[in-house]
């Protein structure tokens, strides 16, 4: 019995003295680089070891016979091999395959700006937006502030790397809007309808963009709407310049909410203390209201509604330019309702819908009239008939009726198919003084896109739209391809290509429907840098366009053009403490040859060089944000055509002085960080144009061409201060207390 | 023959035995390793052991409960780590803990874990990740205390935060004293079980010493 419990122990002891053997190798990717921080364990014992720097490891273990290693990193496939212990040392190298993981993959990133919360490659997100200075919480205002837009502030819309500002278009959850921005007087911009906070993704794409969108030439603005709000809520507004309420109920299961808001906009206050140039004989007046509602279904997709109704009134004088004595009076009366109902869900096995549908109505009731010294109409006989031109009534209506459905499938890995299509129905009428014109027809489109990926660092996203317009009864087939590269840890390249087909203007419909779509073809290269604290990024882009429409001496579409250009794009939050910046720069070289234009030649809207410098310094202390954007542009060349024995001819000619503008807003928030504190208070104040700069946007010419007057904004500064409130009810509490 | 059979029996009791008799041992070494770690490295090697005795167990919460916790020291310091991918280490590990205890204590202990993660990662960029991490750390504590109202660490952690939140947000000294005080009372009371977690009453005292 002793003799045998001494083997026994002997014998263990043996194993556990002399069979220690160490097990050592190399774990690297399949690219052979080393996978430090790998773990590589003895399956089932306590034996193992981390990999080091150089990709080895070594452990020693006292098992024997049959054993599994198991080699494991996050991201890669793990691998488990059998080795054999004996009492030989063991050499087992190996090498992981990555995993394909949407957090890590590369993303396309050529010609957008993705503006969002929570969303990898994030350039801005809302709160970037609504303080940025100068843009007053106005989306396409804080957009002007990347590269690619023009400094155009006589008109509103996103002028993109030469294009006009028709050819960008916004588009709210899959469909396209088609009165973005509040109606306005000619020279005069305007805000767009839609608030940033409405939104918790925004993509600003300058070119390239994805076959999911179509119909516009140059740009697309995409912006995802919120889901369910975080709470229950009610919002107040103040201002010298408008008052506004609403409310959001988030009901207790957090299943659902609804909201509705109203606001109210009148100027009179504030024109009388800043003196506007123009005389406004009706101060511009804005109601507007809107309301949602937001139901999650039952397999984790969401229904939402929103929709917004707008009335607008405004109406001012201005010397008319062909006489001494002689004004301009512009009255302009709006109607806007906007419905926007979309339904997302997952419908399983890796298959997810979109189902957008949108119903728009706008109207502008516009009167222009020459009127003289004591503000009375003044008629002409056709002898000046440029003059009794000036004369008119003008009844505008724009209804549009969509529904688009994207269809998305996951395909083996993180590759994904979507494919899709749209059917948009138009009715335009347009009434100049008793004669209507009624434009309608419907545009149909297919699509469908591809992202495959071949690696975490490489992925194609290859895609095609077939477009049909009925009004000029024309197809069209618009492929698009882009590639992303992954070039070091946050360092990527992407390049993108793609045709793209736009609908002439109604305004151009209206003498014409025997045109085809005009286009253009995108060429972008881009190099993105993204760390945590810092972005870079640059791109080169090269876009043609064919068939622009011409208006003289025939509409046709005989106009052709070019863009192209280098931009450049940094932001910094490290290099200075608790100040974020950015930088954005563009060269624009552009020419076109379109509507009535004698030649090819640069237009109006496109300046050479355009920088912004925007800032932001958020005091704690103090519990206030100190923004500045300061934004300059070389002068942009302006025009005058004279028919002359049936030809245009350039008359005059010229370039406006550069653009400088500085802008400032400080927000204070008093009740930041107390805790329970049931109101939110932000006191915001801004000043655009702080430094006063002249800024000329272009010039009118007079009917013989003898006279210029300099296009200017109606004041030289623009000062605003407002209160607003919210108070929050925090369902938590009750979902605490519920469910104890 | 027999005698031979015998030996194999007593041989594998021995072997089975091992498994279990060298789990407090081993946890115990690796607590000596834990600390004398110094660097990063140092902890992942040591969490990495951890979890390796987790593995090899599989019904033991604490092995994987201190091999997340190992994550988190080297976090507040390192400059270089990244915060959110050590976070996904620490919260899967943190997972498979949860999944192998049923007590209300333990749970509440992994809060204690949860919590750190969320911070390190609110770190990164306070100010835009203060609304998302902020609030998960935020909610780790309040989900921790709620299954455990006595655990001194959770307390400990939310003096931490309070603390390190500047007075205008509603943070500040003042209101953590009361905190930590409460999270010292709790560390006097506390008697853990062996190999159960007892870190984090010295730091609460040098805490309350700091700021007096």
């Amino acid at each position: 019995m002793i003799r045998n419990l001494l083997i026994i122990i002997s014998l263990f002891w043996f194993q556990s003295a002399f069979s220690q053997v160490t097990i050592k190798g190399k774990v690297t990717d399949n690219k052979g680089k080393a996978l430090p921080g790998a773990s590589v364990t003895l399956k089932n014992t306590y034996d193992g070891a981390l990999v080091d720097s150089m990709g080895n490891y070594a452990f020693q273990t006292k098992d024997q016979g049959e054993q599994t290693l198991i080699f494991s990193i996050i991201g890669y496939t793990s691998v488990e091999q059998s080795i054999n212990i004996g009492s030989e040392n063991i050499t087992q190298s190996v090498s992981l395959k990555e995993e394909l993981n949407e957090l890590k993959a590369v993303m396309i990133t050529a010609g957008s700006f993705a503006a969002g919360d929570n969303k990898r490659g994030t350039v801005l997100n809302s709160i970037d937006i609504a303080t940025t200075a100068g843009s007053n919480a106005d989306i396409t205002a804080a957009l002007k502030t990347l590269p690619g837009a023009q400094q155009v502030g006589e008109k509103e819309g996103l002028f993109v790397r030469g294009g006009e500002g028709y050819e960008t278009k916004q588009f709210i959850d899959g469909t396209v809007v088609n009165n973005p921005y509040y109606s306005s007087a000619p020279d005069i911009t305007s805000r767009g309808r839609f608030s940033p906070f409405l939104f918790k993704g925004t993509v600003f794409s300058t070119g390239g963009y994805s076959a999911l969108y179509g119909q516009a030439l140059s740009s697309a603005v995409i912006l995802e709407s919120i889901d369910l709000p975080e709470k229950s809520a009610a919002n107040a507004s103040i201002s010298p310049l408008f008052v506004g309420g609403g409310f959001q109920d988030l009901s207790k299961n957090k299943k659902s909410s609804w909201g509705a808001n109203y606001g109210y906009v009148n100027v009179n206050l504030y024109f009388n203390i800043v003196k506007q140039t123009p005389d406004y004989f009706k101060i511009p007046e804005f109601h507007t209201a809107d309301a949602n509602f937001r139901i999650k279904t039952k397999s984790g997709g969401i229904i939402k509604y929103y929709t917004t109704f707008a009335y607008s009134e405004l109406g001012l004088r201005r010397p008319d330019i062909d006489s001494a004595y002689l004004k301009d009076a512009f009255s302009l009366t709006n109607h806007n309702w906007y419905n926007n109902l979309s339904w997302r869900e997952n419908l399983g096995r890796g298959w997810e819908m979109n189902l957008g549908s949108s119903y728009s109505t706008n109207r502008d009731d516009i009167g222009q009239q020459i009127q003289d010294a004591n503000n009375q109409p003044k008629i002409f006989d056709t002898a000046s008939w440029w003059m009794q031109s000036k004369n008119f009534n003008l009844s505008n209506r724009q209804d549009l009726s969509q529904v688009k459905l994207v269809l998305k499938k996951k395909l083996g890995g993180i590759s994904t198919l979507r494919f899709g299509g749209e059917y948009w129905y138009n009715y335009n009428t347009t009434k100049f003084n008793d004669t209507l014109h009624t434009l309608e027809g419907n545009y149909q489109a297919l699509f469908a896109e591809s992202d495959i990926y071949i690696t975490n660092g490489i992925v194609a996203q290859v895609g095609a739209r077939f477009e049909r317009s009925s009004i000029i009864n024309k197809l069209n087939i618009a492929p698009r391809i882009s590639l992303a590269y992954r070039t070091g840890p946050a360092a990527q390249i992407s390049m993108a290509y793609g045709i793209f087909y736009q609908t002439p203007e109604n305004q151009q419909l209206f003498f014409s429907t025997q045109l085809g779509f005009i286009k253009a073809t995108h060429y972008i290269i881009n190099y993105q840098k993204i760390t945590n604290e810092r972005i870079f990024r640059t791109e080169v882009f090269y876009k043609k366009y064919e068939d622009l429409i011409k208006t003289y001496p025939a509409y046709n579409n005989s106009g052709y053009g070019y863009a192209k250009g280098v931009e450049v794009f940094f932001r910094d939050k490290k290099t200075f403490k608790n100040i974020d910046y950015w930088i954005s720069y563009s060269y624009l070289d552009t020419k076109r040859d379109y509507l009535n234009f004698p030649l090819e030649m640069q237009p109006n809207f496109a300046a050479h060089h355009t920088a912004s410098l925007v800032m932001k310094k958020f005091y704690t202390s103090i519990k206030t944000g100190f923004n500045f954007t300061y934004t300059f542009a070389t002068g942009r060349p302006y025009y005058n055509f004279q028919l002359n024995n049936g030809k245009y001819e350039i008359a005059d000619e010229g370039t406006t002085k550069p653009y400088n503008s500085l802008g400032f807003s400080v927000n204070y928030l008093p009740n930041l960080g107390k805790q329970n504190a049931r109101t939110s208070i932000v006191l915001f104040a801004s000043v655009n144009n702080v430094l006063g700069a002249d800024q000329v946007y272009g010039y009118n010419y007079s009917y013989n061409g003898s006279i210029k007057d300099a296009i200017r904004p109606p004041a030289k500064r623009f000062y605003f201060i407002g209160c607003f409130l919210s108070w929050g009810v925090d369902r938590s509490q009750d979902a605490i207390n519920n469910n104890l | 023959m027999k005698k031979f059979l015998f030996s194999i029996a007593l041989f594998a009791t021995i072997a089975v035995q091992a498994q279990s008799d060298k789990y407090v041992p081993a946890m115990k070494e690796n607590f000596k390793m834990q600390d004398n770690a110094k660097t990063t490295e140092d902890f992942q090697k040591v969490s990495a052991t951890f979890e390796r005795i987790g593995d090899a167990e599989k019904t033991q919460w604490l092995p994987y409960y201190y091999a997340a916790l190992a994550l988190t020291t080297p976090a507040w310091s390192d400059a270089n780590l990244d915060k959110d991918e050590n976070a996904q280490k620490i919260i899967a590990l943190c997972d498979k803990a949860d999944a192998l205890t049923t007590a209300n204590e333990d749970k509440a202990e992994i809060f204690s874990v949860r919590n750190m993660a969320a911070t390190q990662q609110m770190l990164v960029d306070p100010q835009s990740r203060f609304m998302s991490y902020g609030q998960e750390a935020a909610a780790d504590l309040q989900k921790g205390m709620q299954l455990d109202p006595n655990n001194p660490r959770l307390y400990y952690l939310q003096g931490m935060s309070v603390n390190g939140t500047p007075p205008q947000f509603g943070g500040g000294a003042d209101k953590a004293k009361p905190i930590f005080e409460k999270a010292l009372e709790l560390f006097k009371a506390a008697n853990p079980k062996p190999l159960y977690p007892d870190w984090g009453m010295k730091q609460t005292e040098e805490m309350l010493n700091q700021i007096k």
